[in-house]
């Protein structure tokens, strides 16, 4: 059976890939998002953070024997610390100034970690094996199903959706949602913000180390994939707009799926198809999908 | 006369005499043309307030263009710079028209998007070379008559071009139009209010600042006899913030003394460190951004400042 004279193993293939992709920008946009809202600062490390826990992953397994499980628990937790150091150290005198060089900062920490990062492990990838549990695929009768992506899929949705409860559903959200339109009156109402601004950014730090676990066992782990990484999740923030948890999570699927068709019909456009969507989303709607007219 | 100018002209002395005095020619002639691209990006960020992550993108476009042009076209070298800057200015003004419709910190992530594009349209390109670049480009004939194989008869082209990006630059910020671009800096619902159209005016720097990056690119693409991907990377958009910021934003000497210092870093530690560059460039830009925010000029200028107030008090 074909679709447009591709056959349909090759195009849920595709498809499915897309998705995977897609959880990925989810996660990071996700993540971006929600440190944007209370720090107001663009994370370029947000794919570094990503790379690193990618790397912890690896080393964890080759040097260490952490299984990949562990991995999952450990890295994030890892990252997570590194965030806060950074947060403390660093992020916390420019909140007073303009954002942009929140940004600039944030890219220079990113040069730093792919520097180091590359002179201890060179620039060619490393192999993250999958673990036993989820190795091999699931025959659906109409397609193939690796395991492995299928999980991916599922892991990242789920984190995606807890994050959501987390700050849509729960008491600490409230507070978030509050220091974000407020920072001032919710320290005023007896709230420790600074705290609270510190945790996000090692939470949004997690969240970047937990895709990059999720990432290791089917992509190359280089150095480098933070970056290539971040600019496209960049696009899709401006894409959805940062006004929205949910807004952020359906775009980075559904631009996951978007390439992942590209990729079928014209593939030579699968690397720029999302930079066009987002010229196009912004000649009509300059704030975003979900984000908010100023 | 004042301290200033006697700068400037030593500075300009210093630049005229530079062959004669040992300093490589070809190195010379590339960090003159960075400091050409790191002006041409001041005109955006220091002097209307826009950052533009994505400037490598003009740079390359250029440069390749450029490349293209003299290589497999026959052009003479003028032409072929002219033609790369006009390619400049049109991907300028098309990335331009999107990101001003978003402010502050969206427009630095739209523009780093759009640049972004530019390279995987380089990547895939038939005439860019892919991954190799374009390569063997001659340094031709100017007007077809005088030859720039010489390193410093080019060098001195170069500086000739500099000089006149500088003065320009000088004069479109003293100008009415540079007046407004300062306002819209400073505060832009003001300049609203005030009845210009903000949009025009922020689209016009854009596509200038584009332009004389673009001009960088296809100096340096004669020079060097090459353009790769390198030259229209996301680092290098980043490198070029980073010489502007070193050097002090928002001044005219800063960005070329920035311009001067990376480049100059970059060729000393290129041996002796290997791809330690990159950790030290970040740290450079995480210092830079925490504790040295005015840059070089900048900090000079404060300092002459202060003096000036306490002498005052006395």
């Amino acid at each position: 059976m074909d679709i447009f004279g591709i056959p349909i193993q090759a195009f849920l293939g595709q498809l499915l890939l897309g998705l995977v992709n897609g959880s990925f920008y989810a996660m990071l946009s996700l993540g971006l998002a929600v440190i944007f809202g209370l720090l107001g600062i663009v994370n370029f490390a947000h794919g570094a953070l990503y790379m690193i826990g990618a790397y912890v992953a690896y080393v964890a397994l080759e040097t260490f024997g952490i299984s990949y499980w562990w991995s999952l628990l450990l890295s994030p937790l890892v990252v997570g610390a590194l965030g806060v150091v950074i947060e403390r150290t660093l992020l916390k005198h420019l909140y007073r100034i303009d954002p942009i060089y929140g940004l600039l900062l944030t890219f220079g920490l990113a040069l730093i970690a792919e520097g180091v990062f590359r002179e201890y492990f060179g620039v060619s990838g490393q192999q993250v094996p999958v673990p036993e549990l989820l190795q091999g695929a699931t025959n659906l009768g109409f397609m193939v199903l690796p395991n492995y992506r299928a999980w991916v899929v599922f892991a990242s949705l789920t984190v995606c959706l807890g994050t959501w409860y987390l700050i849509e559903r729960t008491r600490l959200g409230a507070y978030l949602r509050a220091g974000t339109e407020n920072p001032a009156l919710v320290q005023a109402f007896g709230i420790n913000v600074p705290v609270m601004v510190t945790l996000t950014y090692g939470g949004g730090a997690a969240l970047a180390a937990f895709a990059g676990v999720l990432a290791a066992p089917i992509i190359q782990v280089t150095p480098l994939m933070g970056s290539n990484l971040i600019i496209v999740v960049f696009a899709v923030v401006v894409i959805g707009g940062m006004g929205s948890i949910l807004g952020s999570i359906l775009t980075g699927l559904a631009l996951g799926l978007i390439e992942g068709l590209t990729k079928v019909f014209y593939p030579e456009a699968s690397n720029i198809v999302v930079f066009v969507i987002m010229a196009i989303v912004l000649m009509i709607r300059p704030a975003g999908l979900f984000g908010k007219e100023k | 006369m004042s301290p200033a100018r006697i700068a400037w002209i030593a500075g300009l002395l210093l630049l005229a005499a530079a062959p004669f005095v040992g300093l490589y020619p070809v190195f010379m002639m590339k960090a003159l043309c960075f400091a050409i691209f790191a002006c041409a990006f001041n005109l955006l960020l220091g002097f209307t307030g826009l950052l533009s992550f994505g400037h490598a993108a003009y740079f390359g476009m250029a440069a390749y263009v450029t490349g293209w042009m003299v290589r497999s076209a026959g052009l003479t070298p003028e032409l072929g710079v002219l033609v790369g800057m006009l390619a400049a200015a049109g991907t300028g003004l098309l990335v331009g028209l999107i990101a001003i419709r978003r402010q502050g910190i969206y427009f630095a992530m739209i523009t780093l998007a759009m640049a972004q594009m530019v390279y995987f349209v380089f990547l895939q390109a038939p005439f860019t070379g892919g991954e190799d670049g374009l390569q063997g480009v001659p340094r031709g004939k100017l007007f077809g008559l005088l030859s720039l194989a010489d390193d410093r008869v080019l060098y001195y082209v170069v500086l000739a071009v500099f000089v006149a990006v500088f003065l320009f630059i000088v004069r479109v910020v003293h100008s009415p139009y540079g007046q407004v671009l300062k306002a819209i800096r400073e505060n832009e619902p003001r300049a609203i209010s005030l009845g210009y159209d903000v949009d025009r005016f922020k689209l016009l720097a854009f596509v200038l600042s584009s332009a004389l990056a673009g001009l960088a690119g296809s100096l340096k693409t004669l020079v060097l006899g090459f353009a790769t991907l390198s030259d229209a990377h996301w680092s290098l958009s980043g490198e070029v913030i980073l010489m502007t910021l070193l050097g002090g934003l928002s001044t005219f000497a800063g960005p070329v003394i920035g311009a001067f210092t990376i480049i100059g870093l970059q060729n000393f530690l290129a041996d002796r460190v290997g791809s330690w560059i990159n950790v030290i460039i970040g740290v450079i830009f995480v210092v830079c951004v925490v504790a040295f925010r005015r840059g070089f000029v900048g900090e000079l200028l404060a300092w002459r400042e202060r003096r000036a107030a306490r002498s005052k008090g006395n």
